[in-house]
């Protein structure tokens, strides 16, 4: 454990040093700061969020997650060299970069909300959710930056495979989907489609942010079936269960691989 | 008119040559003092309940309550029925009237009568509340009616009109019914100010009932919205239609309605605000369409209705179609979703706007897909979409888009 603390320390250090995770602090305030400013209350902002929640974060964790880790590759070799269980430290580098990168979007997000508060209730929980969604975001495509970056020495692979992940994710996934529902247009298909969701983290989130902002919408009859699925408790446990394994399933394999590496 | 003037003249000569008697019930025997009493005499009820129902009224009278009398069907009969003219019925408290599977029991019912006043009445728990079949010339007013069926089988209406004329229903507070107001064959009604909430089916549902007027009412929470059907010559304005949630409930649903007006309405949170179908001619300007899931659905069957100066904010989809045909006008509202711009600052945006979503359709088509919304695919494709239609409507589109909002009331 003292390792794994010794190792996040410094490195938290170092990525302070780089700025970024001071840049991506700074974007998020500004711009949630901005759109509470002029963009109208704080139920206009949300929405307005909940689009670069979906987008940004997993584009920045996964890019930024794989860039890092090429970028202190002779640090990760040098630390190996020390008696230093690789377990440790591959959690050490996972959580010195995830923990911050979190934090920072967190506070971002939350910061300028303390300052104005809410135009009304049901807001909070939009934010809670919002901001938990994009922790556990973090958390995912940076595991997954992790994975594919140890997996493939060479760096332009690796960030072309990230982004095409990303991309895979964010666009290509939904597409599928809803080729599928255009196809077997005749056959019921909500469980089927819920279903499809637990497999991308992206879709996952993002209906949990759903289910806050277009309530009205979503009870159509297809809706109710989503709305009574994720809204029980059964539903809220399927969702924080899955992607509770999408974060930890890519941080195992990378982990795995990285204990197997020959450097 | 001639029946009107009569009218009139006959209440001078009673109040100057009769002077009504007044007769108080202590006791339970208003079945009795009903019989008694004469034409144009006033009968306090004073408390009590009662249960020898139902009580029928054949003269015209004025019935009122004091300290609370209770008329109670005891679940299985009719309540009050009144057959003549120009009766009075003020604040009573009517219960239980029966549950009929073949009679539409009625807690108070009208029946081929005319200048009827009900005024300041409680009604719970019955089948159904008021019912006024072939009436005109009546007040509705200030009445409260509740009930609380849990099935629409065996429940009744709030207020319900059958071949009515004249009739002005007002201040009433229904809810718990099966449709709060009712309306069939009904000519030159006006509905004023009511709230009908909580409703099994529909808050207010007409049909046949031309040149009728419904103004500040307040539609909550009712089991399918408001629905309106085959009437023309309706006017709808300053009406709050807000929370009618699931998947065959409606703001408001108008079916063949022609020649109508809606206007200054709000419409708020709604699974679907209005949805037209094989509606004409119908005018729709300066409501608001607020967080509702559907703004408005427009079959393609209505034809040269128009939307003008509404406003269309916060709801996931403002303008859906069945196809690519349209028939009405969309012209000069406010689309929160607008991102054009207004060069020459005259208030009108000079970049036509597309209120019609590729997704809407999708979903409309393939209700499972509604799960991607707002995906990032699925914003790439709506934009596709509105730079080249293909599917959707290419002439549902607004030209004069604003740049403000409308400002409300």
């Amino acid at each position: 454990m003292r390792t794994i603390g010794k190792i996040i320390k410094y490195e938290v250090r170092d990525i302070l040093r780089s700025k970024f995770v001071l840049f991506y602090f700074i974007f998020f305030l500004l711009l949630t700061e901005g759109l509470l400013r002029f963009g109208g209350g704080s139920t206009k902002t949300l929405a307005s969020l909940s689009n670069v929640v979906l987008l940004v974060i997993p584009l920045m964790a996964i890019i930024f997650g794989a860039m890092y880790l090429y970028h202190s590759r002779e640090f990760t070799e040098l630390l190996l060299t020390q008696p230093v269980n690789r377990h440790q430290l591959f959690t050490g580098l996972y959580l010195g970069l995830a923990v911050p990168l979190g934090l920072s979007f967190g506070a971002g997000l939350g910061l300028p909300f303390l300052f104005h508060g809410f135009d009304d209730a049901g807001d909070v929980m939009l934010l809670l959710v919002m901001i938990g969604s994009g922790v556990f975001l973090t958390f995912i495509f940076t595991a997954l930056a992790f994975w594919i970056s140890v997996a493939y020495n060479e760096r332009v692979k690796g960030l072309g495979i990230s982004i095409v992940l990303w991309l895979f994710f964010a666009v290509i996934y939904d597409g599928l989907v809803l080729l599928v529902v255009a196809w077997f247009a005749d056959y019921p298909l909500e469980k089927a489609v819920i279903t499809f969701t637990l497999f991308n983290p992206l879709d996952l989130a993002r209906i949990l942010l759903l289910l806050q902002m277009d309530a009205s919408a979503l009870m159509g009859y297809t809706g109710a079936v989503f709305q009574r699925f994720f809204g029980s408790f059964w539903g809220i446990s399927t969702a924080a269960t899955a992607l509770m394994v999408w974060t930890v399933m890519p941080f195992w394999m990378g982990m795995r691989k990285f204990t197997q590496k020959d450097f | 008119m001639r029946h009107r003037h009569f009218f009139f003249l006959f209440i001078f000569v009673s109040a100057v040559f009769l002077h009504g008697k007044t007769w108080v019930v202590k006791t339970p025997t208003l079945a009795q003092i009903i019989t008694a009493a004469e034409p144009f005499d006033t009968i306090i009820v004073d408390g009590g309940i009662h249960r020898n129902t139902p009580y029928e009224i054949r003269k015209p009278l004025v019935l009122i309550g004091e300290n609370g009398p209770v008329l109670d069907g005891g679940g299985k009969t009719e309540i009050l029925i009144v057959h003549h003219d120009s009766v009075v019925i003020r604040d009573l408290t009517f219960q239980n009237a029966g549950i009929s599977f073949v009679d539409d029991n009625a807690a108070l019912r009208i029946e081929k009568a005319s200048h009827i006043r009900v005024e300041n009445n409680r009604f719970k728990d019955n089948f159904f509340a008021v019912y006024l079949a072939q009436a005109a010339q009546c007040t509705i007013r200030n009445n409260h009616i509740t009930a609380s069926n849990i099935r629409e089988t065996n429940s009744g209406n709030g207020i319900h009109l059958w071949y009515c004329e004249d009739i002005l229903i007002e201040g009433n507070q229904v809810s718990g019914q099966r449709d709060g107001i009712y309306f069939e064959f009904v000519m030159n009604g006006r509905i004023r100010n009511n709230l009908s909430e909580n409703n099994l089916r529909y808050g207010l549902h007409f049909m046949f009932s031309d040149t009728c007027e419904y103004t500040e009412n307040t539609f909550r929470n009712n089991g399918a919205g408001v629905a309106v059907m085959y009437t023309e010559a309706v006017k709808m304005h300053r009406n709050l239609f807000v929370d009618n949630w699931g998947s065959a409930s409606y703001g408001l649903l108008l079916k063949e309605i022609r020649d109508s007006e809606i206007t200054h309405n709000i419409f708020r949170g709604n699974s679907v605000g209005i949805y037209t179908e094989s509606s004409n001619r119908v005018m729709v300007s300066q409501n608001d369409f607020l967080e509702n899931g559907w703004g408005v659905k427009i079959q393609s069957s209505s034809l040269e209705n128009v939307f003008t100066a509404n406003n269309f904010i916060g709801n996931s989809f403002d303008i859906a179609t069945a196809g690519r045909q349209n028939h009405s006008r969309f012209d000069g509202n406010y689309w929160d979703k607008y991102t054009g711009y207004d060069l020459d600052r005259d208030g009108v945006g000079d970049v036509a706007f597309r209120p019609v979503r590729l997704f809407a359709y999708i979903v409309q088509q393939n209700p499972p897909a509604l799960i991607l919304m707002r995906s990032l695919f699925v914003d790439l494709l709506d934009r596709a979409e509105r730079l080249l239609p293909v599917i959707t409507p290419p002439t549902l589109q607004d030209n004069r888009p604003l740049m403000e909002r409308v400002n409300p009331l």
